[in-house]
């Protein structure tokens, strides 16, 4: 009986480890083919012989086609300054709403979260409008400004500053210290994993962000990767697929590097960031 | 207010006001101010907007384009769902058990969540091109005849479906495999000792204690199936014949390519109700599990 327990027991572990590496390689496909079609000439897009001579030639290719270079710069332009802004704003309100017993607090918390909720995504027209206004159309600063004050940054870092014992700022004020020092000698570095997780968490979001800079930005000046590559893909139509494929791969390189890199933390920062 | 009272009230608005004066600019007078211009005329040279009431949402029922987007979006977002939380289930506890290559395993479902859905979208294009995509050669190995997956009203909006449902289902892992860590082992080890099969045990025990993940991941993959409509734009451009078109993508057309921006107001403020009705729902439902501290 025993040696049949054993033999049903091994029969269905070998059916799930078939199963989990069958979808992780259907879901890996799309990535794997789009290194084999960027690293091959065109006439091994859909050829697939082991052959096959590796080349750069198209991602040469791609490079020169479209201002790549400036995108580039135009979107670490832009995470920076949304994780600075995020950073500063997000801090100094969930330090509020942690700290101080205030008349009207819980609803203007409700505002807040309401933010989960209705991202700027979807208000893009009149959130265009106020731009106009602003005259901040086709600026870096304009693709950014939406998201700085983050409903989810304020309510993630909210959290964690709940956890912090009230005995530790108590005694700092004690020696004559006003919130602001507190703040900044008490809560940021205890909350360090925190901003850790919502940084990973905001770049790789921002960084792939795409409806909103395509509306707001016209020039290369200001364009995103993203809308970079959209740009450059539907304009030249002639372009074959290996040479979009490679920029494809070439957008996405940085973070895709950065996550294989650091792999455990990506995962635990998703998770963490998720959990709260 | 005491003096006291109004010293702290003081302080909390100066660090409450920078967050709160972008977050109210941005998204509290965009969503009111939408359903303000949804009853005004879309101004056009040198006419300027005037209230014409009502016409705008007569407009809308009239408009079959309207009704095609909607039912695509509640389309989407009824396949979307279930199909991503169910492989993201599978996926967490596949990584979540000694599986052989485990770490392979995640990274490979979880990088779609790291990449660009404009640039997988160039990738996926590529896949379903008619006749030498990789889907077409596969089909073709088996002998079935050609078929252009995102030129044919009857499937583009499966297709696009389908990148969907691998963009998510990896980042919904990620919340089930930190809730399957809290499941206590002790319980596993009960149920084996009383004999009970995976299946069963996953029914019984898992799966209940997901619950609470599952409606937090239901409420998020609700809004990303109005959100996310980045692959429409390189893959569809919502045809043939809005057969793909969502919701969002129609709102985008209809301001920045029509520029009538009086009826995407009324478009927007339809988007609006439905992620509200959402909140309210997510409110009901989750109002005993959750709530903030």
């Amino acid at each position: 009986m025993s040696a049949a327990r054993a033999f049903r027991f091994d029969y269905d572990r070998a059916l799930n480890t078939t199963a989990a590496w069958a979808l992780a390689l259907v879901w890996f496909a799309p990535l794997i083919y789009a290194v084999w079609t960027a690293f091959h000439p065109t006439e091994f897009s859909t050829r697939f012989v082991l052959t096959a001579p590796l080349t750069l030639e198209n991602f040469v290719a791609a490079w020169n086609a479209a201002p790549f270079a400036r995108y580039f710069l135009n979107t670490v332009l832009l995470v920076t300054s949304i994780l600075i802004g995020q950073f500063v704003l997000c801090t100094l309100a969930a330090f509020a709403f942690a700290r101080f017993e205030f008349r009207g607090r819980d609803t203007v918390f409700v505002l807040v979260l309401l933010q989960l909720l209705v991202m700027p995504d979807i208000l893009i027209v009149e959130n265009y409008r106020t731009m106009r206004f602003l005259g901040l159309v086709d600026t870096i600063l304009a693709i950014g400004l939406p998201y700085m004050a983050s409903g989810f940054g304020i309510f993630l870092l909210r959290q964690t500053f709940k956890t912090i014992p009230k005995e530790l700022d108590d005694a700092a004020r004690v020696e004559g210290a006003g919130f602001f020092t507190i703040l900044m000698k008490v809560y940021v570095p205890l909350a360090k994993p925190t901003y850790l997780a919502y940084g990973l968490v905001s770049v790789s979001h921002h960084w792939n962000n795409f409806l909103w800079p395509l509306i707001i930005t016209n020039s290369v000046e200001t364009r995103p990767v993203t809308v970079g590559l959209s740009v450059f893909a539907s304009t030249d139509q002639g372009i074959d697929w290996a040479v979009i494929t490679a920029a494809t791969l070439m957008t996405s390189g940085p973070l895709l590097i950065a996550f294989l890199l650091f792999q455990r933390q990506f995962v635990q920062s998703f998770m963490r960031a998720g959990i709260k | 207010m005491g003096p006291t009272a109004k010293r702290t009230w003081i302080h909390a608005w100066l660090f409450l006001s920078p967050a709160m004066i972008l977050l109210i600019a941005f998204t509290h007078y965009p969503a009111a101010v939408t359903l303000f211009h949804s009853f005004f005329s879309t101004p056009r040279g040198k006419r300027s907007a005037k209230f014409v009431g009502l016409e705008n949402y007569e407009t809308l029922i009239a408009d079959d384009t309207f009704w095609t987007v909607l039912v695509n979006n509640l389309w989407y977002a009824l396949a979307t769902i279930p199909l991503s939380i169910g492989i993201a289930i599978a996926m967490a506890l596949w990584v979540d058990s000694k599986l052989k290559g485990r770490s392979f395993v995640r990274m490979a479902y979880f990088t779609p969540t790291v990449l660009p859905l404009i640039a997988v979208a160039n990738i996926w294009m590529f896949f379903y091109t008619p006749g030498f995509g990789l889907i077409d050669q596969i089909r073709g190995a088996f002998g079935f005849a050609q078929q252009n997956w995102l030129g044919d009203p009857e499937s583009a909006l499966n297709a696009v479906i389908v990148v969907a449902i691998w963009k998510e289902a990896g980042f919904f892992m990620i919340f089930y495999l930190a809730a399957l860590q809290t499941i206590p082992t002790s319980l596993r080890e009960a149920a084996a000792i009383e004999g009970a099969g995976r299946w069963y045990f996953f029914r019984r025990v898992t799966f209940p204690l997901l619950m609470p993940t599952t409606l937090f991941v239901s409420v998020n993959a609700i809004i990303n199936s109005f959100r996310l409509v980045d692959h429409i734009f390189i893959m569809t451009e919502g045809g043939p014949d809005n057969a793909s078109s969502l919701l969002l993508f129609y709102i985008y057309e209809t301001a920045f390519r029509f520029w009538d921006t009086a009826y995407a107001s009324t478009l927007t403020v339809v988007l609006l109700l439905i992620l509200f009705t959402v909140a309210i729902g997510q409110f009901l439902l989750l109002d005993k599990r959750v709530h903030y501290r």
